[in-house]
């Protein structure tokens, strides 16, 4: 067709070039339509901090509060129990509680911020089931061992009073503490870790 | 490397016809080397498809086809879903471009005569293609479920009854109550979101198909296949690739500009691709003031209104759209671009743009006597030009049609 | 040609004319990058509007973002009905209830700038007469029989009507209304109220899209990005185009 030498080295130069910023365009305009996948405001807005009164909470006494569309559970400990948590030790399987999930400020026996106070997502780290809370000492399906705890009735995982979990059973971790701060000395605020909700 | 890749391809195209239907559709499909920029607009038409399915789908995922629902899912997508009003945007504006494309597509078939023999079918599949848009549009115009929404449905499917004995019933079918409602929505959510693109894809395939089999026209409207070569390649017919897609390339990023601008900066158009009304829920008991179809309509609204009787008024409008499909047999031109057709035939042309583009304005306006007045002339310039064509289309041809396309 | 044009630009004029109900539309100046202006604004529409009218599609955790205000300010001076800060704004008037005091039930608020239009709001909101006939003692020149009471009065005062007559293509004299006068003081002069009430509407427009300013904001850059590839594009078409003669 042409009698002229074709620039083999521009041509390819100015391909490369257009091929380049389809790309780049392709890859900006991609991000939208992935990002509009995301949970949106909505969603945000239902899964935002929630607040937990336990003002009105006793001993030995457990509410539950929903967050994120999952259970949350405030159990306010006994005297006793807060003892016996020290002594369970050699029954669980992650008694340290270094690999679960919990908020730094909750990372110790107790697993909480205020020794008798503990909240945990009621949820079993085995496949998601929600356990019963057993707080009776050695009732009969149980066992003599049994101190009071969780007993997740899909798998039979247990866990003690402070959410963590025994040896020998399916579920691999201790339960999950959501975050959570003290608003007032009564009123705890669940998906927020101090700072801004 | 590339030898791995030969291998790859070869192992392909012994189980698939990747490398022939590639040089059949784009490295050996030999187009006229004379296209101008009137002939952008198919490939922007297929990219306005692309871009309308694809933001469709991600709509769907957030909208909800319930008459208690659908206005706040619209505003939910606008306001809570990350970049929702980007996707909105581009599927409303979308809208638009694609008539604005598909109009000018069509004009450039009209004055290069490209429905022609022997392209009679790719005009023809090219028509139902426009017919099927026109349905898609107007279904999904009504999911916003806005005062315009429901009213301009109502009104076009109340068209129907003026159908005589089986009108009535027909429109109730179709809406499947007594007014457009809840069940009405919903079914023309089926249609818009599956039924319609699924016809509109296989469509453009077809009339795809069917111009590879003919090949393009051009502005000269000559035949590049009477000469051909040795190895039977037109002289005057260059490879679409990569000659063709790198022209298009440049066509595609001037409409992408033009299109970005609408959406970021004027999504309403100033009232024509957003109605004002539009932004008020759906209300069964309250009529706007004014009720007028978005633009694309509008030559066809003026054609029904300017006829006295409910039921001629029908028949006219769909009369207006019929007759484009008769196109190729009206037109008895011997020549095909308008650029050797005879002065009678270029001032046809001219009076039948004035009067569409006359029926588009007066369409969206309130019925005034004067506005009526105006409608009955451009409609009757419309159908003018198209039944006369027989007559006047071969007046004062050029008697010089060139062979070849001339060098330059 | 040319006459056409003249046609066309007097029945587009005349529409114009009649879409706003005798009185012309005054405008106002929407900024949205003041954040002064738009946060008087929710003031105003909290205190004034969201008594009766909901704008349910605009939540408050939102507006606190956009508008540069701590949440916790927002609790505290814009928030009366007992929501949550990601709640929308709604009321508690049941439409029932306000169906039987008002009439109508007010619509919600969250578009009517995209439905009405800037100008139209401003215009309206400065509109509101005395007029002892109507059920709530006024009405409003561009919106003739509303059926809302003027809950400005104690900013604007009160206004009064000053008719003139008009004589019409048939020959018939009609009374219209000429303008309106401050016939008795409010808390604001009229400089102030015209302030506060495009505060108003520059509040009202960001309601009805608030993804705007983001739109207007990436807009160029979006453009810019397309002309560089229109750039590319053209001199790749022109490298291959030599080819061809």
């Amino acid at each position: 067709m042409s009698e002229q030498v074709v620039d083999k080295r521009r041509r390819l130069f100015l391909t490369a070039a257009a091929t380049a910023v389809t790309g780049v365009g392709a890859a900006y305009v991609a991000v939208p339509f992935i990002a509009s996948m995301n949970p949106s405001d909505r969603a945000k807005a239902a899964g935002a901090p929630v607040e937990a009164d336990i003002s009105k909470l006793e001993p030995g006494q457990l509410i539950r509060v929903e967050w994120r569309g999952k259970p949350v559970w405030v159990l306010k400990r006994t005297k006793e129990t807060l003892v016996q948590l020290e002594e369970m030790t050699d029954m669980l399987r992650d008694a340290g509680s270094d690999e679960s999930e919990q908020p730094e400020s909750c990372k110790n026996v107790t697993r909480s911020i205020k020794p008798e106070v503990f909240l945990a997502v009621g949820i079993c780290t085995h496949l998601g089931c929600s356990p019963t809370f057993r707080p009776e000492v050695a009732p009969e399906d149980l066992g003599a061992d049994w101190k009071g705890g969780f007993f997740c009735p899909c798998h039979g995982s247990l866990f003690d009073l402070s959410g963590r979990v025994y040896a020998g059973v399916p579920a691999p971790l201790n339960l999950v503490v959501p975050p959570h701060k003290y608003v007032t000395d009564t009123r705890i605020l669940i998906g927020s870790e101090g700072g801004q909700a | 490397m590339s030898g791995m890749l030969k291998n790859a391809l070869g192992w392909v195209d012994a189980r698939f016809p990747l490398t022939k239907v590639w040089n059949e559709h784009l490295a050996e499909y030999y187009a006229p080397k004379n296209f101008n920029w009137m002939y952008y607009f198919g490939s922007l038409a297929i990219l306005v498809l692309v871009n309308q399915i694809i933001t469709g789908i991600f709509l769907t995922i957030n909208y909800k086809p319930d008459a208690q629902l659908a206005f706040d899912s619209v505003e939910y997508i606008m306001r809570d879903v990350e970049w929702g009003w980007l996707i909105r945007y581009m599927h409303s504006t979308g809208a638009s471009a694609f008539f604005v494309v598909v109009y000018l597509h069509m004009f450039r078939g009209l004055i290069y005569g490209s429905f022609k023999k022997p392209r009679e079918l790719v005009w023809v599949f090219g028509m139902i293609i426009y017919v099927a848009l026109m349905a898609e549009a107007f279904m999904g115009y009504l999911l916003p479920w806005g005062q315009m929404s429901y009213w301009g449905a109502q009104v076009i499917v109340s068209l129907f009854g003026a159908i005589p004995y089986v009108g009535e019933d027909l429109a109730l079918w179709l809406r499947g109550d007594y007014v457009i409602s809840d069940a009405t929505l919903n079914r023309f959510f089926a249609f818009h979101v599956i039924a319609i693109p699924l016809v509109l894809v296989i469509l453009v395939f077809m009339h795809i198909v069917a111009l590879h089999a003919v090949g393009s026209n051009n502005p000269e409207g000559i035949e590049i296949k009477k000469h051909k070569d040795d190895k039977g390649v037109p002289l005057d017919g260059i490879p679409f690739h990569p000659y063709y897609t790198v022209k298009d390339l440049v066509g595609v990023a001037v409409f992408l500009f033009i299109f970005a601008l609408i959406i970021f900066y004027m999504p309403e158009m100033g009232g024509y691709f957003l109605e004002h009304a539009n932004f008020v829920p759906a209300d069964p008991l309250k009529t706007p003031e004014h009720i007028a179809p978005v633009w694309y309509f509008t030559p066809f609204y003026a054609i029904l209104r300017a006829v006295p009787d409910k039921f001629l008024g029908v028949v006219a409008m769909a009369g207006a759209i019929i007759i484009l499909f008769l196109l190729p047999w009206l037109d008895r031109g011997v020549n095909k671009s308008i650029r050797y057709r005879g002065p009678v035939f270029k001032a046809a042309i001219i009076a039948f743009c004035i009067s569409f583009i006359g029926l588009g304005y007066f369409g969206m306006q309130p019925v005034t006597a004067v506005g009526t007045w105006f409608s009955r002339f451009f409609s009757f310039v419309y159908f003018a030009f198209f039944l006369l064509m027989p007559f006047y289309s071969n007046l004062g041809q050029d008697k010089h049609v060139p062979e070849r396309v001339e060098e330059k | 040609m040319k006459k056409l044009s003249i046609v066309l630009l007097v029945l587009f004029s005349s529409q114009l004319f009649a879409a706003s109900g005798g009185i012309a539309l005054e405008s106002a100046r929407i900024n949205l990058d003041n954040k002064a202006s738009l946060q008087r604004g929710a003031k105003y529409f909290v205190n004034y509007c969201l008594s009766c009218h909901s704008a349910k599609q605009l939540r408050y955790s939102r507006m606190a973002t956009d508008l540069e205000i701590p949440p916790e300010l927002v609790e505290l001076n814009l928030m009366f009905t007992g929501e949550k800060i990601f709640d929308g704004m709604t009321i508690s008037m049941r439409p029932k209830d306000a169906e039987k005091w008002f009439g109508v039930n007010p619509p919600d608020l969250s578009l009517i700038a995209r439905s009405r239009g800037s100008d139209w709001l401003y215009t309206y909101l400065k509109s509101f007469y005395v007029d002892e006939t109507r059920p709530f003692g006024v009405d409003n020149a561009l919106f003739p029989k509303v059926g809302m009471p003027n809950v400005l009065s104690d900013l604007q005062g009160l206004q009064k009507a000053v008719y003139k007559d008009v004589e019409l293509e048939d020959g018939t004299v009609r009374r219209v209304i000429d303008h309106l006068e401050i016939s008795e003081p409010g808390r604001m002069n009229e400089k102030e109220f015209d302030k506060a009430m495009n505060d108003l509407v520059n509040f009202m427009t960001y309601m009805g899209e608030p993804a705007k300013l983001e739109r207007q904001r990436l807009g160029w850059k979006v453009l810019l990005f397309i002309f560089l590839m229109l750039v590319v594009f053209y001199f790749l078409k022109k490298e291959y185009w030599k080819d061809i003669h």
